[in-house]
């Protein structure tokens, strides 16, 4: 079972109808029981940095920091992927979960913003995340802050500047375009989370 | 490189594809779920459905068409018309849509395109705007075409950019439905004076349209309908010739 953790951004319905269209099963939830029980996480996302605030109300944090610190596949998608490092500048407030270091930033003032559209994938090689995804695919990206390039950045996409597209370290996974609208590239992408085996 | 997006436009009446000329004279193209998922499989970027006379019947968008459609849709969706309030537009996001399309709604309170916003993000609301050559200027017509406004379109792109708008959904009406090309002039303007993507629409005819309206118009998008609808251009094809005259796009694909 795949929890879609439910904080209130836009995309749940399009990430699940994709898990759907693949097969597996999952539950759109916002207790922390049901994502504890689960054993796939999924951090959707697009919109405001601030509306990340919600998982801080009602032990939702933690519970997502325990299961991808216990080894369980976590999915940070667009918003969901911006969490896993420590801030965004866009809400300086609303802390990240600092799994990976290095704070988001807004594309430079030379590019149009927000990044609306298909962009391609500098992909490197071994990332299980994007296993039969090939190096210069295109996908579907919406958002107007950027990731920094890290250690653990499995695919670049260029925009203005080199950002992180895809990261992987251990059981978490992030990606900032969107997979379930990012045709059989992006399905492909969920296939393979739904079937890491860790 | 970000690509140049090409959109299939579906303009849905009575919960059929239909097209017109210049807003007018409509015929029947299809199913609107077959024909999104067959220009899909096409290529192409991103698929629109216009629900073109719930503005003007007063009635609110086709939630079942809308949930129909995107059931298997995996690329971008955005549906406009019909959409008064915040409530609808939450009623259409709930559907499956990706981003909404405000055009009479947001030009008669401009306050929505913030309302939307705030609450879905800026990448999910599109302001459509129609508008025909008047006096020189580019004047701005709201429900279907059918009511003038005395806005300058112009004008109008940058406070719907302001108040939180994501994109620019850019009709001619001068040039719908004529395949004689993309009205450049008019996007490229549009382009200039906004930060956020332009969508060209109204007037593709031609590979030849496509290359102008993103090297001339500097477009970010260009939306299309009959020609995709009744086969004068696949969209596969479009996008390879465009790929061969050195156009950024998604291809293969």
């Amino acid at each position: 079972m795949i929890a879609i953790v439910d904080y209130g951004a836009g995309n749940l319905n399009s990430v699940k109808k994709a898990f759907d269209h693949l097969g597996a099963a999952t539950v759109v939830t916002r207790q922390p029981a049901a994502v504890a029980a689960a054993d796939r996480i999924v951090l959707p996302g697009v919109g405001h940095f601030s509306a990340l605030s919600i998982l801080d109300n009602g032990g939702l944090r933690d519970a997502l920091l325990q299961d991808a610190s216990a080894g369980k596949p976590f999915l940070g998608i667009c918003l969901g992927m911006q969490w896993l490092f420590e801030g965004s500048e866009e809400a300086p407030e609303c802390a990240g979960a600092g799994i990976l270091a290095g704070r988001c930033h807004r594309f430079p003032s030379s590019v149009k913003s927000p990044h609306v559209g298909w962009n391609s994938l500098t992909v490197r090689g071994g990332s299980r995340l994007l296993r039969n995804v090939a190096p210069d695919s295109f996908v579907y990206y919406t958002h107007s802050y950027q990731a920094p390039v890290v250690a653990a950045t499995t695919a670049q996409t260029e925009y203005g500047a080199r950002f992180s597209a895809a990261v992987e370290q251990g059981n978490v996974f992030g990606v900032q375009f969107h997979p379930e609208k990012s045709s059989k590239v992006g399905l492909q992408i969920l296939k393979n989370f739904c079937d890491a085996d860790l | 490189m970000l690509t140049k997006r090409i959109i299939a436009c579906l303009d849905v009446d009575e919960g059929r594809v239909v097209k017109g000329v210049r807003f007018l004279d409509l015929r029947d193209a299809g199913d609107p779920a077959d024909c999104a998922s067959a220009h899909a499989r096409d290529g192409a970027d991103e698929i629109v459905l216009l629900d073109i006379t719930a503005t003007s019947d007063k009635r609110h968008t086709m939630l079942d068409v809308v949930s129909r459609t995107a059931r298997e849709l995996f690329i971008p969706f955005t549906v406009g018309g019909g959409i008064r309030e915040l409530s609808d537009a939450a009623a259409v996001f709930e559907a499956g849509a990706d981003k909404i399309a405000i055009n009479s709604a947001a030009v008669r309170d401009s306050t929505l395109i913030g309302k939307i916003a705030a609450r879905f993000g800026s990448q999910a609301v599109v302001v459509a705007i129609d508008t025909r050559r008047v006096n020189g200027g580019f004047e701005v017509f709201i429900a279907g075409g059918r009511i003038s406004t005395g806005r300058d379109a112009v004008l109008w792109a940058r406070e719907a950019a302001d108040r939180g708008a994501g994109e620019i959904l850019l009709t001619s009406m001068d040039r719908d439905g004529t395949q004689s090309g993309f009205d450049c002039e008019l996007v490229q303007t549009v382009a200039a004076a906004v930060s956020i993507p332009v969508i060209a629409s109204g007037g593709a005819g031609s590979t030849r349209d496509f290359v102008d309206v993103f090297r001339d118009g500097r477009a970010d998008a260009a939306l299309a309908a009959s020609i995709f609808h009744f086969g004068i251009e696949n969209i596969g094809q479009l996008k390879r010739e465009l790929y061969v005259a050195n156009v950024p796009v998604r291809w293969p694909c």
